[in-house]
């Protein structure tokens, strides 16, 4: 005699106590400590700030830790953490201008202002496995320079602004929306498009990139400059009446000069796509300008070329790790009431199939 | 005596520096076709697209005589008025049919659509209505739960024509109706046209650049040279006695051919 | 939990979703667009029903979750447990001393009341999206009341398949205006659409609150000679012998065996209950 099944959440708390045991693994091992993984694990670490919209390294670390490493889900547990904040203000835009470059580079000048700062790069890095990581091992030190880098190196879009060889961004003035305050609407201007791309999926936004590069709505990027450092963020205290520094963060900075084919309304020029992105997190910062560039089409008066990166609502709307992956995994939640009325259909229709074929039959 | 139906009155489009069509005038009455003649870049398409709202226009004005209040200008109207429109009272036949069909829709449906749009809610006789309409078109109705993709060319501009005339507009716009298409095929969708323009008192306007289908179809016809309406008239006493220089050119190029 | 305001969101953001809540309300069936929260699951398991439950419950208030129909399923279990720790509020699987009721993919067996708040998980809200994937052209298909393209759809499975072949989310054409989606509840529970409680549907991933207020008229597409049929399994509860609820196969053994069970396990066990009374008497 069928009993309806019971005991679901008994199940559900042993679930969570194996996932405890698993998070930890084998005890003899020693624990991970936010330390290590703040040090030694840093691009995952960007990674999780980045897209969870929340500079904390602690925090990043702890979700990390906590998410055994997956990070949309170490992502995912600090967007539900930042939805819990007071948010105290804004603070004024950061200046780029004044950052105390870790790295800099250019691909369109072999040299400028400021120089080229290879900075801790993967790069130039032969892909070898490196086995000597295996043993804890000795820890190596770069020589210092003798110089301190400047604490300002212009920006190298500046010479061609000078030139009139590229556009001019416009300064609206305007408050730009805030993307986590208020729900995305289409068409969207540029600061929410910029700020979706901002928190995106890295691999989303980089595999859409690259398909401007392999000739869907291709816009010729030239990395114009790519520069990682520390800037100041700075906040008007009204009790004060004045502003304050109230820390500084890690930030990567892409600028993209790209190509300008004749356009309907406007006479050649460079045209610029920008990427901005909390921590050192180079790939997303120039996929971000790749795929902000691609997205100014109509705004530069160019032709809709059918390509996917031109689709403002495909991108924007599946550029999101969490709501992503919240849906996707939700297929694995019951859905047998909706499967049942499917069953029932479809049986029914493959009765009245069958006595339609009867009938035929008969009539032969 | 029936009242206009289309008054145009300054139409322009430019590209930038180029002119799309410029200050283009005419008048429109019920149950009249008017023809658009001229080669490749005369800008005959622009100025279609520009009447029938699917590009905007730089200057100008489009009064179309509506069933509620009169002549309006089209260009003045807010986007629920235009759709409403252009469901209804207009209809637009496109050159290539499947701009102008639902491809993965069955011929019924695209037959269907209009008339589910403005509320019919009874399906045997919307696949009635469908079922009459594709033997106007000369379309077997055996072949009415087959999609377009299945048709043949020629097949599928009748099947646009009768998924746009459905629900009994009173101004067709067409774009090389027959382009495309073989001869034999031609001929049978031009008298096609012909005879439902007549049986149903429609107005429409042509845009072609051939000239036997302005013979056949067209009461008057404009020539149309670098965006420039360069002669008009009726479209026999333009084609047999050509004032300007270019249609003279364009007359004489089809007697050699 | 005491470091979170009263169930988890705060102040703000709750009078946010009362507004829009309010305007949904306003205009039955009408797609109104909030800022969705990040909330502690993931989206697409119930974050939009959760942030309409949130925003509308008092502390005085009792609430049922279900999913499937059920009480006791894993989703359900997991969000009631969140609203007793975030709101220490009673919770109960009795679906007539609930004041606010959570649910996904089923509408409760028993008749609701005035005093009655159903919540309703919705993964995607707009009806026309499967016929139409642009945002920006269904918004103008629903302010221009352009549906045309629904029946067309319609249309088609019946020159298919000699019926419509839509079985649940079936859409609903509310107060002759707007067409919605009600939701992945199976088109038997259609009809129960027009009743005394207020409904609220929540989206969170795709940001929407619609909303029906009571006694809204509810109408589910069809041809007028093709009419909608609300129909379930030709069979009755193998529990408690009901012939008009909706109902789950269960596989009972290796050759395929099964057995119908109410969906709705609150509805199953209170007449269990009954019968079990009435053998004694």
């Amino acid at each position: 005699m069928y009993v309806a099944v019971k005991g679901g959440e008994k199940a559900i708390d042993n679930a969570h106590l194996w996932l405890a045991e698993e998070r930890r693994g084998d005890v003899s091992v020693s624990e991970l400590s936010l330390k290590q993984i703040t040090e030694q694990l840093g691009l995952a670490v960007n990674r999780v700030m980045a897209e969870g919209s929340l500079y904390d390294r602690e925090l990043a670390a702890l979700a990390i830790k906590q998410s055994r490493g997956d990070l949309i889900e170490a992502i995912f547990l600090l967007r539900a953490y930042r939805t819990t904040l007071p948010r105290f203000g804004t603070t004024k835009p950061i200046n780029t201008n004044n950052m105390s470059c870790l790295r800099r580079i250019s691909a369109t000048f072999k040299d400028a202002p400021g120089g080229q700062i290879l900075g801790p790069t993967f790069d130039y890095t032969h892909r070898l496995l490196d086995f000597k990581l295996e043993a804890d091992g000795e820890s190596l030190t770069a020589t210092q320079a003798e110089t301190a880098i400047d604490k300002e190196i212009p920006h190298i879009t500046n010479y061609l602004y000078k030139e009139g060889l590229i556009k001019e961004e416009e300064l609206t003035g305007s408050e730009p929306q805030d993307l986590t305050r208020e729900p995305l609407e289409i068409p969207a201007k540029r600061p929410l498009r910029l700020q979706s791309l901002a928190r995106g999926d890295e691999g989303f936004v980089l595999g859409m990139a690259y398909s401007t590069q392999r000739g869907y709505a291709r816009n010729h990027a030239f990395v114009g400059e790519l520069r990682v450092g520390m800037v100041s963020v700075e906040m008007e205290i009204p009790e004060l009446g004045c502003s304050i520094e109230i820390g500084e963060i890690e930030v990567t900075e892409c600028e993209t000069v790209n190509q300008f084919q004749g356009s309907k309304t406007e006479p050649p020029q460079f045209t610029r796509g920008y990427g901005l992105v909390m921590g050192h997190s180079e790939r997303k910062a120039i996929s971000m300008a790749l795929v902000d560039r691609a997205l100014c089409w109509k705004e530069l008066g160019e032709d809709d070329l059918g390509a996917p990166v031109q689709d403002e609502e495909f991108v924007l709307y599946h550029a999101d790790n969490i709501q992503a992956t919240g849906f996707l995994e939700h297929i694995k939640l019951p859905h047998y009431v909706d499967f049942q009325s499917e069953l029932e259909l479809i049986r029914k229709l493959r009765r009245e199939a069958d006595e339609r074929n009867d009938t035929q039959e008969a009539a032969e | 005596m029936s009242e206009l139906l289309l008054d145009v009155r300054g139409l322009s489009k430019y590209y930038g520096n180029r002119i799309g069509c410029a200050e283009v005038n005419f008048d429109l009455w019920p149950g009249e076709v008017m023809g658009i003649v001229g080669e490749s870049g005369s800008g005959k398409s622009t100025l279609l697209n520009c009447l029938a709202g699917q590009v905007e226009a730089d200057f100008g004005e489009v009064f179309f005589n509506t069933r509620s209040e009169g002549m309006k200008d089209t260009f003045q109207m807010s986007e629920p008025e235009r759709r409403m429109l252009s469901r209804t009272d207009w209809a637009f036949v496109h050159q290539n049919a499947r701009d102008g069909l639902r491809m993965n829709v069955s011929a019924g449906g695209n037959v269907g659509e209009r008339l589910m749009a403005v509320g019919s809610r009874h399906y045997g006789k919307i696949r009635e209505k469908a079922v009459d309409w594709l033997e106007r078109v000369e379309i077997h109705n055996s072949r009415i739960d087959d999609r377009p993709k299945a048709f043949s060319g020629g097949m599928q501009q009748r099947l646009q024509i009768a998924r746009n005339l459905v629900t009994g507009p009173r101004l067709v716009f067409m774009d090389e109706p027959t382009g495309g298409l073989d001869v034999s095929v031609q001929a049978r969708l031009l008298d096609l046209i012909k005879s439902l323009v007549r049986e149903l008192n429609l107005s429409a306007i042509i845009v072609t650049h051939d000239l036997a289908v302005v013979r056949l179809l067209a009461d008057r016809l404009m020539v149309m040279k670098d965006g420039y309406v360069v002669e008009s008239g009726l479209t026999d006493q333009v084609l047999d006695d050509p004032q300007h220089s270019y249609t003279q050119l364009l007359v004489s190029s089809v007697l050699q051919a | 939990m005491s470091d979170y305001n009263f169930a988890y969101l705060d102040e703000q953001t709750k009078r946010m979703i009362r507004r829009a809540i309010l305007k949904g309300l306003a205009i039955p069936g009408y797609q109104v667009p909030f800022a969705s929260r990040e909330m502690p699951m993931p989206y697409g398991w119930g974050t939009g029903g959760v942030q309409v439950s949130a925003a509308t419950l008092t502390p005085e208030d009792t609430l049922k979750v279900i999913d499937q129909g059920a009480d006791d399923t894993t989703n359900a279990i997991s969000i009631r447990k969140f609203f007793e720790k975030t709101a220490k509020i009673a919770t109960t699987e009795k679906t007539s001393s609930a004041s606010v009721i959570q649910t996904r993919h089923r509408i409760p067996e028993e008749q609701l009341t005035e005093d009655q708040i159903l919540v309703y998980q919705v993964p995607i809200p707009e009806p026309l999206r499967f016929l139409e994937p642009s945002e920006i052209e269904t918004r103008k298909m629903h302010a221009l009341e352009e549906y045309g393209l629904m029946h067309v759809k319609l249309y088609e499975d019946i020159s298919r398949h000699g019926a419509i072949a839509t079985s649940y989310a079936y859409p609903v054409k509310v107060e002759d205006r707007y067409v919605m989606d009600p939701s992945p509840i199976p088109k038997f529970d259609n009809p129960k659409m027009e009743m005394a409680a207020i409904q609220l549907f929540g989206a969170g991933r795709e940001q929407r609150i619609y909303a029906l207020p009571p006694h809204t008229k509810v109408v589910s597409l069809d041809f007028d000679d093709f009419p909608f049929e609300p129909s379930k399994a030709d069979y009755s509860c193998d529990l408690c012998g009901s012939e008009n609820s909706y109902l789950d196969e269960v596989i009972v053994d290796d050759e395929g065996g099964r057995i119908f069970v109410c969906s709705d396990t609150d509805f199953c066990s209170s007449r269990q209950s009954i019968n079990s009374e009435l053998i004694y008497e």
